[in-house]
């Protein structure tokens, strides 16, 4: 399932430009500890968390990870969007929390 | 292109520098792919860089990572100007973090920097004068296995 299979389904906000989001999703995971993201996320993850400052993109990328979601309806700092664009990284939001988001998309990929 | 077995780059790294932390780490990432390094080692060399990076930024005033290859092992050094570590056993505990409220408000410093490099690593020494600085030697061999 690419990414933009995922935010059709689960209706996510997109906050980046929508030509980055065909990357396909290989899993999930839902942490806002940045370590144990690097340690535990992997290629083609879509990272769910409520940590929205620009160092996410610096792990979203050294991962090659899907894309990130942020979650609680939290907006991004305002650098995030224009630097995740040229790092084609998809960025995107939603106003449900971290659990609900989490079961959707794990039901979604199971 | 260039060549991985004479490989060669310093970097500096800014001490509280958050705006481009991580940056360094990419470009070694990058050039790792570069030159044609097993996926699995460019994976593990790229967060245990990570790491000792966002250590400098974190705890250090200035630093520098210096990458080297050569036809056996991938060499990253890094050595800081900053605190350095009162104890280095119990600063390789995973969970023990002597981060500020402020960074760990950001998800960094939850005590898993230090054992991340180690995980990852073939070897990681790392030697510490407190009130001076930080030094790490992190190796990867090339015909290890990719992922831990």
């Amino acid at each position: 399932m690419t990414v933009t299979e995922v935010i059709e389904k689960l209706g996510l906000h997109v906050l980046t430009s929508k030509e980055v989001s065909d990357t396909k999703v290989t899993g999930g995971y839902t942490c806002d500890l940045l370590s144990d993201v690097i340690a535990n996320s992997k290629t083609g993850y879509l990272w769910i968390t409520m940590q929205t400052h620009q160092n996410v993109l610096a792990v979203a990328k050294l991962k090659d990870l899907a894309g990130i979601i942020f979650v609680n309806g939290r907006q991004p700092d305002k650098d995030i969007i224009q630097k995740a664009n040229e790092e084609h990284i998809a960025v995107l939001s939603t106003d449900e929390s971290a659990f609900s988001i989490s079961g959707q998309l794990y039901q979604l990929l199971k | 292109m260039v060549s991985r077995y004479d490989f060669s780059r310093t970097f500096e790294i800014k001490g509280r520098d958050f705006n481009k932390a991580g940056s360094i780490s990419i470009n070694i990432k990058e050039i790792l792919k570069e030159l044609g390094i097993d996926q699995g080692i460019v994976r593990r060399a790229a967060i245990a860089s990570y790491e000792a990076e966002m250590n400098i930024v974190m705890y250090a005033n200035k630093g520098e990572m210096t990458l080297r290859l050569n036809p056996e092992v991938i060499r990253i050094t890094l050595e800081d100007e900053g605190p350095g570590i009162e104890n280095i056993e119990i600063a390789m505990q995973e969970g023990y973090t002597t981060a500020t409220d402020e960074i760990r408000e950001m998800g960094f410093g939850a005590g898993m920097g230090l054992p991340n490099i180690k995980k990852n690593a073939d070897i990681f020494e790392l030697k510490s004068t407190v009130g001076k600085g930080t030094s790490y030697n992190i190796v990867f061999y090339l015909n290890s296995k990719g992922d831990v």
